[in-house]
């Protein structure tokens, strides 16, 4: 699907200053969300993540598997920039190159993400936590005269119902249970509006029903945004139902659909031990 | 906006909150200010401006023989109480809302104490001892014409301006650094120290041509008020406290905006905040600026009310004293910085007078019994009976002012 993508047209954001001033319009006029070509990351000369290379397409829903330590967390670092890679590549969309920017340009440009643990803001209120995430400009200025509109108002309020917290709307996050965090940080994600859906373990903590949820809120946002899953319960990712890549050892082991990975004999001695 | 909701009911939820306080529909600056305390607050307030700005001052200016006459020695002493609650303020604002441990505001509030203190030197003009232009010390130093970096100071308004903008400049350096190397907790603190340190022994100096350890003193008047009269130490003391209330006001808008909501965020979970999209480094150097700008401004205030400034302010344990108070007080309420401003020192000019070998040991055990004790500080006591006493007494179920959106009364 991406072999025939020019040169040019990847590198066309030019140098990293480019890239800055090129933020509002991401192009992704080839249908392709994100590049990641042959990214080695290593650790004290463990390679955490080894050449690897995945692409995602605009509106799809992707699931990552791979036992522990298969590199699935260092490459949301590396998406994130969290972590910078040693050698290779990381384009989001044709024009940004995403080992040149910051933490918060990347979510600026529109990539969010939910991490493994649940992280929310413990001492603000559920409110507070969503008008933190909701898109809006986020300089200095703007936060000290920003007044909330009633549009916003409704918007916080519907994200809420979303997630299932809107009669926990003014409790202090740090009161919430797990699970509750989970559908918060969820609930962040979602107001943040990001293009890109970075989400790590969403079910960890989460009664069978939750999960069921999560599953359908997930399976709802693909399409119009590009959602890329972490998780173990591979029953979930069988509810999901779409493309699964398998990472092993730093780089891509088998992607296919659920049954085509499930059948493949690496994934197999992979997951059971040989 | 992601337009699925997985629960049935939708639309009716949105409006769960009272339409009646909406914030866009009242955006004058009057209203704003009210919101920022609920009624009972604003009485507090008045009732303290009317004691310090008009009780005060007429106890003050009744005739000396009379009863009811307030010494004209406290006053002066008030005035320096509203300088150091002033820094209490600004050390609070770095300190309780983003998290940041300064122990080098003394650095601040003595230069900000020295531009002002230049401009009095300035203003003495050829009553000095040796009746000279140039301030004494530098007659005495044999210099002969005034150094570049005090061409200006005979203008009030330059000076003030410095005062603000000195401890700014340096502040902003300072943090832009420490900030963008990701220097935090008490590292930060440590480096500040060593900041503060290092501009004490600059200022030792007599070549650095700020009057050496001597510093700035023997001021005659401030723009042409003579600073022997007690009228002008009165009219500087209801200065200080109009300024005190004023930045207090400022500050109360600041943390309860949403800008204090992210300077929180920073605080409690910076990582997070990035991935929002907020650069906490910045938000972190504005917070740090203003903060050493409201330092300067307590300082340019003190130094006409004490008469003197020299390096001794920029020692080390000067600016850890600024912290105790804060956490006397209550780090993370404004109302506590500033009254563990006015307890602490209170108490060090009872005991300096009574068993001035005391004082350290008293200030090293308050420190000690809060930081075991107390963790939100004297403010954090106060709260814990009032929300003791509300647990008791039935609530009124969401009386009047306080909207539940704005409701951010429990941090101020």
């Amino acid at each position: 699907m991406s072999q025939d993508i020019p040169e040019e047209a990847i590198d066309q954001g030019g140098s990293p200053s480019m890239a800055h001033v090129a933020r509002p319009g991401l192009d992704t006029s080839h249908g392709v969300m994100l590049y990641v070509e042959e990214v080695t990351v290593s650790f004290d000369g463990l390679k955490a993540l080894n050449e690897l290379t995945l692409y995602l397409n605009a509106g799809e829903l992707r699931c990552l598997i791979g036992p522990n330590g298969a590199g699935k967390t260092t490459l949301l670092d590396v998406i994130t920039g969290k972590t910078r890679p040693d050698t290779g590549t990381v384009f989001f969309g044709n024009n940004l190159d995403l080992t040149q920017l910051s933490e918060y340009d990347i979510a600026l440009a529109g990539i969010g993400r939910k991490f493994q643990r649940p992280t929310v803001f413990h001492g603000h209120t559920v409110f507070e936590n969503l008008e933190l995430a909701m898109q809006a400009n986020k300089k200095v200025w703007h936060s000290l005269l920003a007044r909330l509109s009633r549009t916003q108002h409704d918007r916080i309020a519907s994200t809420a119902d979303t997630v299932g917290l809107l009669d926990q709307l003014h409790t202090r996050a740090g009161l919430l249970s797990h699970g509750q965090k989970q559908w918060l940080e969820l609930g962040m994600l979602l107001i943040q509006d990001p293009q890109l859906l970075l989400v790590d373990e969403p079910v960890a903590g989460m009664t069978h029903q939750e999960t069921e949820r999560t599953a359908e809120l997930l399976v709802s946002l693909a399409g119009k945004h590009t959602v890329v899953v972490v998780e173990h319960d591979m029953e979930f990712v069988r509810s999901l139902a779409r493309t699964v890549t398998v990472l092993h050892e730093g780089s891509v082991l088998a992607e296919g659909s659920m049954e085509e990975v499930q059948s493949d004999p690496r994934v197999v001695e992979v997951y059971l031990g040989a | 906006m992601v337009s699925s909701s997985l629960s049935e009911t939708s639309p009716e939820p949105l409006v769960a909150d009272p339409p009646a306080e909406q914030p866009e529909q009242s955006g004058s600056v009057l209203t704003t200010l009210l919101r920022l305390h609920t009624r009972g607050e604003w009485s507090l307030i008045g009732l303290l401006f009317f004691l310090g700005v008009i009780v005060i001052p007429g106890l003050n200016l009744l005739p000396a023989d009379s009863a009811f006459h307030f010494p004209d020695y406290l006053i002066p002493l008030l005035g320096k109480f509203m300088c150091y609650a002033l820094v209490a303020l600004a050390v609070d604002l770095i300190w309780g809302y983003a998290g940041i441990l300064s122990l080098g505001h003394g650095v601040f509030f003595a230069l900000g104490g020295y531009a002002m203190g230049m401009y009095l030197m300035r203003a003495i003009g050829t009553e000095g001892v040796y009746r000279s232009e140039l301030p004494d010390f530098m007659v005495f130093l044999d210099w002969k014409e005034l150094p570049w970096y005090w061409y200006g100071f005979s203008n009030f308004g330059f000076a003030l301006g410095m005062a603000l903008l000195v401890p700014g400049i340096l502040a902003y350096i300072f943090g832009f650094f420490a900030f963008r190397s990701r220097i935090r907790g008490v590292y930060f603190s440590i480096i500040t120290q060593a900041m503060t340190y290092a501009l004490m022994l600059l200022f030792f100096r007599n070549d650095t041509g700020f009057g050496g350890n001597n510093g700035l003193t023997d001021f005659k008047r401030l723009l042409g008020f003579s600073l022997q009269e007690p009228t002008t130490k009165l009219g500087l003391y209801v200065t200080s406290v109009v300024v005190l209330i004023l930045a207090y006001l400022a500050c109360r808008y600041l943390v309860t905006s949403k800008l204090g909501r992210v300077l929180m965020a920073v605080r409690d979970a910076e990582s997070r905040l990035m991935f929002c999209g907020y650069n906490p480094h910045s938000y972190k150097l504005f917070l740090w600026t203003l903060s050493a700008m409201l330092c300067g401004l307590a300082g340019a205030l003190y130094v006409p009310q004490v008469g003197i400034i020299n390096p001794s302010e920029m020692q080390p344990a000067n600016s850890i004293e600024m912290a105790i108070w804060v956490a006397v007080g209550g780090r993370g309420t404004l109302s506590g910085a500033l009254l563990g401003a006015f307890l602490v020192n209170g108490v060090k000019s009872w005991c300096t007078a009574a068993f001035p070998y005391l004082w350290l040991y008293i200030l090293g055990a308050m420190f000690i019994v809060v930081t075991l004790f107390l963790p939100r500080g004297v403010a954090g006591l106060l709260r814990r009976q009032t929300e003791k006493r509300e647990r008791v007494l039935p609530r009124p179920a969401d009386a009047g002012h306080v909207s539940s959106l704005s409701n951010t009364g429990e941090r101020g």
